[in-house]
């Protein structure tokens, strides 16, 4: 890799979710990123990751969409995404071709580049200006595809400890799936669903009035379980808190509810 | 016919028909080596933290330890524990060593040579070695050693040499390569403790099929 | 066993309101999980063993041929047979005539999951030959007509009242509710059988070429019992178990009953190698080993060569969410949890188990707990392409997917489709910011709400901002 810039040029990979239901996570992220020092632009020509293509095995559907990835952030030093999970999917791109193919060394060349937000700011930046006055007590759930595939586990918790006002109560079972699984929730929904109530459970049993989360999809899932159940815990995505973006409604919340969690 | 085919369907799999000979000496090497692959540094001790360490380890896997100091003494010491237990009955391996003893302080329990019935209390044998990283008895099968008495009776007993300690599984793997040579035994028993079972509910239950409680005699 | 993986779905959603198995599912992870990262934690040198384990294995496969025929030459050379079955129906043939030669009338049997893949119980009973379960788990589900959920915890679908009333009804004594009195039962009866048997069928964890030996690992004693006292021992075992050396084998041995029950070694760990020596006072006069392939030699040379490395310890469905919520007979054949959905396409086809590598979230806790370093995720993957290019993938799927594909490969059509399901989704949800009803999402909305879009999409309002000078 070349020599890191002080001020490096990050495409943003905004996501599908995050540019469909929750625009703030994008806004909020690309602050972040500013605040790191970096100068950053969203290309046009990005879509989908292709990763609902790659885990129904179309792999065919799913390298023409990584080449279209690769050729959008071809001129950025570095590529940065609200998601472990979309992020885990362009770390996949290498498998889609074969040796010999030259996108091969393309898609190498991404994934080199590529980094979940929490992980480029901690990971590539070594950023400690978290500056936000969120004040509360909050529980993170680790999503599977960035614990796993990525190594995201402490990075959220650094920058959420540079939160004065923020006290992180762990949730028992926070490396376990959500039951999100993308097109797993819609084809298996009944398994799904007690995945979900395990974990809007462990959730409930902390007591936090907030969950954190660094993937849309297991937030949206989580948000929906708590909310059909009832249950007083607000759900936002963790760049929202790092951010000091928190004024707008929860996920699924209605803007006079927000009014219940203290800004 | 079966193994023709599956032996074909190997070679296809890996894309060659007869193995090289490259492929042949590196079969060879590994299985004369007998090279240890990573040996943790828990069983890489001597002396008395070794044998701390067989004590603590066999008796959290449930095993009895009574530590004594000849050889002589295991025939009072067995009377004692079969006495406590209200047992009067033991069968021994049919081991010069312990045709030896004194039996005369066991009078009182029935005494019996050979391999075991269903229905027997107790048995005892000798170890052949015990392995501190797991707290493992090992025993092999002759004729003065018959495997059904490792199993088949309620409680098993076992005289243990200090000297036959050794931290390792592979140490005991070459103590025994050395102590047999070209006969290689019938059957080679590892044993970690007495008979269990959580079969029901994941609730450990202990004495199963095999005895209920594994004494160990260690001696010097 | 009759195949019922088609039915998945099904089996499923009866698993998930069975009382009775939600309540022996929650023994699964203070069973496991919580006793492997204890004994994990104790072994500063797991991962490292894992890195080795799986080195090994792949030489192993490597050179397979070669260490089965050093493990024949061997086996013979201590007096015991191999016996090669390319299928199960080989498999199973070869038995019963082994046991006819024997003369056998009641064969005891350690637990065996090889068995269960070539159905041997039914075949063996069709005959006239009696097998008996001895390992306590195994005996229950035999009394019972079941078949195991788990590989090495076959009865942790039942309660302890199952067990209970099972044992009350064919013990003939009173009911019980003490698992002690319980195993107590199981112990008399079965003593009785190993002294009758005329055959010992056993398992094999491994099969040493150095020695030509077999290894079981039990707890209970039974795998010995069974082994020990009828004048013919079968093992029954696979290819792909063969090790080179008792080195090799040591390895994988520190990192079997970690993996598997937490345990730092199990109880009894035993070799054996051919028949009575001259002299010994007890042991068989018969060894035989029977090799099972059904499929395996054809996983070699492909993405799905590395499942061949599995040593059946469990911890991946022991950790496995999904294994967790419905428990292991919802997968419909012997072997659940994620190393049974990519072996069992691989043993009863594809078309029969399409649901099961479909079955799984990607969440890789499988593979993070893995003793080898099997990439199930991977493999499973693997299994879903193969369904999408046979077009065994259902054809709404495959629609909706071929739909989706053609907006994202378009970027500025995708951004029409993003605006017009984000105007959409805001309009049913309404003030409320939620859906409660979604229609065509139904899989969605019945179990929970859909969070509504908070606004515009974010490239809309990116955009809008990049106008009025916003930078870009």
């Amino acid at each position: 890799m070349k020599e890191p810039s002080t001020q490096p040029l990050v495409g943003f990979f905004v996501t599908c979710l995050a540019d469909l239901y929750r625009p703030e996570v994008a806004f909020a992220s690309i602050k972040l990123l500013e605040l790191a020092g970096c100068r950053v632009e969203v290309p046009s020509q990005q879509t989908c990751c292709g990763q609902p293509a790659f885990n129904s095995g179309d792999n065919k559907n799913a390298a023409a969409l990584a080449k279209q990835t690769i050729a959008a952030f071809a001129d950025y030093e570095y590529v940065v995404g609200p998601s472990g999970s979309c992020i885990g999917m362009l770390h996949h791109y290498p498998e889609l071709f074969e040796e010999r193919d030259p996108w091969k060394q393309r898609a190498l060349d991404l994934k080199a580049r590529a980094f979940e937000i929490t992980s480029f700011l901690v990971d590539v930046r070594d950023f400690t200006q978290i500056q936000s006055r969120f004040q509360g007590q909050v529980t993170y759930h680790d999503s599977c595809s960035g614990l796993r595939e990525l190594k995201i586990k402490q990075q959220p918790r650094q920058l959420l400890a540079q939160i004065p006002g923020l006290t992180l109560t762990e949730m028992e079972d926070a490396e376990t799936c959500c039951g999100f699984g993308g097109t797993f929730c819609v084809k298996y929904p009944d398994i799904s669903n007690r995945m979900v109530s395990n974990k809007a459970e462990s959730v409930h049993q902390t007591g936090a009035e907030l969950l954190l989360g660094g993937d849309l999809g297991c937030l949206l899932n989580m948000a929906g379980k708590l909310s059909r159940e009832g249950r007083r815990v607000a759900v936002r995505h963790v760049v929202e808190i790092l951010a000091d973006e928190f004024a707008q409604p929860a996920l699924g919340q209605a803007a006079d509810a927000s009014l219940a969690y203290p800004a | 016919m079966s193994r023709a085919d599956i032996f074909a369907s190997i070679q296809r799999g890996l894309g060659r028909r007869q193995a090289s000979a490259a492929e042949r000496a590196a079969v060879e090497q590994r299985l004369n080596a007998k090279a240890p692959n990573l040996i943790p540094a828990r069983g890489q001790l001597s002396g008395e933290a070794l044998q701390q360490l067989f004590i603590s380890m066999a008796q959290e896997a449930s095993a009895e330890i009574i530590e004594l100091t000849r050889i002589q003494e295991v025939p009072q010491a067995a009377a004692l524990w079969l006495q406590e237990k209200g047992i009067e009955e033991l069968v021994l391996a049919s081991d010069p060593e312990l045709q030896a003893l004194d039996w005369s302080s066991t009078q009182g329990v029935l005494r019996r040579e050979g391999v075991a019935q269903a229905g027997d209390l107790a048995s005892l044998t000798l170890a052949f070695a015990g392995i501190a990283e797991t707290g493992t008895l090992m025993l092999y099968s002759h004729p003065d050693s018959p495997t059904s008495l490792n199993f088949l009776p309620d409680n098993h007993l076992l005289i243990l040499r200090r000297v036959d300690l050794v931290g390792v599984y592979e140490e005991a793997w070459n103590k025994l390569r050395t102590q047999v040579g070209e006969n290689w035994p019938r059957t080679v028993n590892m044993i970690t403790g007495p008979s269990r079972s959580a079969d029901i509910e994941q609730k450990l239950q202990m004495g199963a099929h095999g005895p209920r409680r594994l004494v160990i005699f260690l001696i010097d | 066993m009759q195949i019922r993986s088609p039915e998945f779905k099904q089996n499923a959603r009866i698993a998930l309101t069975d009382v009775g198995l939600q309540k022996a599912l929650g023994n699964v992870k203070t069973g496991f999980p919580d006793k492997r990262a204890k004994a994990v934690a104790r072994m500063p040198e797991f991962d490292a063993l894992r890195d080795q384990a799986r080195d090994l294995k792949n030489h192993i496969l490597q050179h397979l041929d070669l260490y089965l025929e050093i493990f024949e030459a061997n086996v013979i050379k201590q007096g015991g047979q191999v016996h090669w079955c390319r299928t199960a129906e080989d498999a199973r043939q070869t038995i019963l005539r082994l046991c006819q030669e024997a003369g056998a009338k009641t064969v005891t049997k350690g637990k065996s999951m090889v068995s269960e893949e070539i159905n041997l119980n039914a075949h063996l009973e069709a005959h006239g030959i009696q097998p008996v379960e001895t390992d306590l788990g195994e005996y229950i589900l035999q009394l019972r007509g079941d078949h195991p959920s788990h590989i090495i915890a076959p009865a942790i679908h039942l309660n302890l009242e199952d067990v209970s009333e099972t044992f009350h009804q064919h013990h003939h004594k009173p009911k019980s509710m003490d698992a002690a009195v319980l195993m107590q039962e199981a112990r008399e009866t079965l003593r009785e059988k190993f002294v009758v048997a005329d055959v010992g069928i056993t398992g094999a964890n491994f099969l040493v070429a150095e020695t030509g030996s077999t290894l079981i690992v039990t707890n209970e004693g039974n795998g010995d019992l069974t082994q020990t006292l009828p004048k013919t021992h079968i093992v029954v075992s696979s290819i792909e178990k063969v090790v080179p050396t008792l080195e090799d084998m040591s390895l994988f041995l520190r990192l079997l009953a970690r993996s598997a029950t937490g345990q730092e070694f199990t109880v009894y760990n035993t070799l054996s190698s051919g028949t009575k020596r001259l002299g010994d006072q007890d042991g068989p006069e018969a060894f035989h080993v029977v090799l099972v392939d059904n499929g395996r030699s054809d996983m070699l040379g492909g993405e799905l060569q590395e499942m061949l490395r599995c040593i059946r310890c469990a911890a991946c469905m022991n950790h496995c969410p999904v294994y967790g919520a419905i428990g292991g007979h919802a997968y419909g054949w012997v072997y659940p949890g994620p190393m049974g959905s990519v072996l069992t396409p691989q043993m009863i086809g594809i078309e029969q188990a399409a649901l099961l590598p479909n079955a799984s979230t990607f969440c890789g806790k499988c593979e993070e707990v893995c003793p080898v370093r099997i990439p199930l995720p991977k493999l499973m993957r693997h299994w879903r392409k193969n369904e999408f290019e046979r077009h065994l993938t259902p054809q709404a799927a495959r629609w909706g997917l071929g739909i989706w594909a053609f907006f994202a490969k378009r970027p500025s059509l995708y951004r029409l489709l993003s605006r017009i399901s984000n105007l959409s989704l805001r309009s049913l949800a309404g003030k409320k910011q939620r859906i409660e009803k979604l229609p065509f999402g139904q899989a969605w909305t019945q179990m929970r709400d859909m969070p509504a879009p908070s606004g515009k999409t974010f490239m809309q309002q990116w955009q809008a901002r990049n106008k009025t000078g916003h930078n870009s």
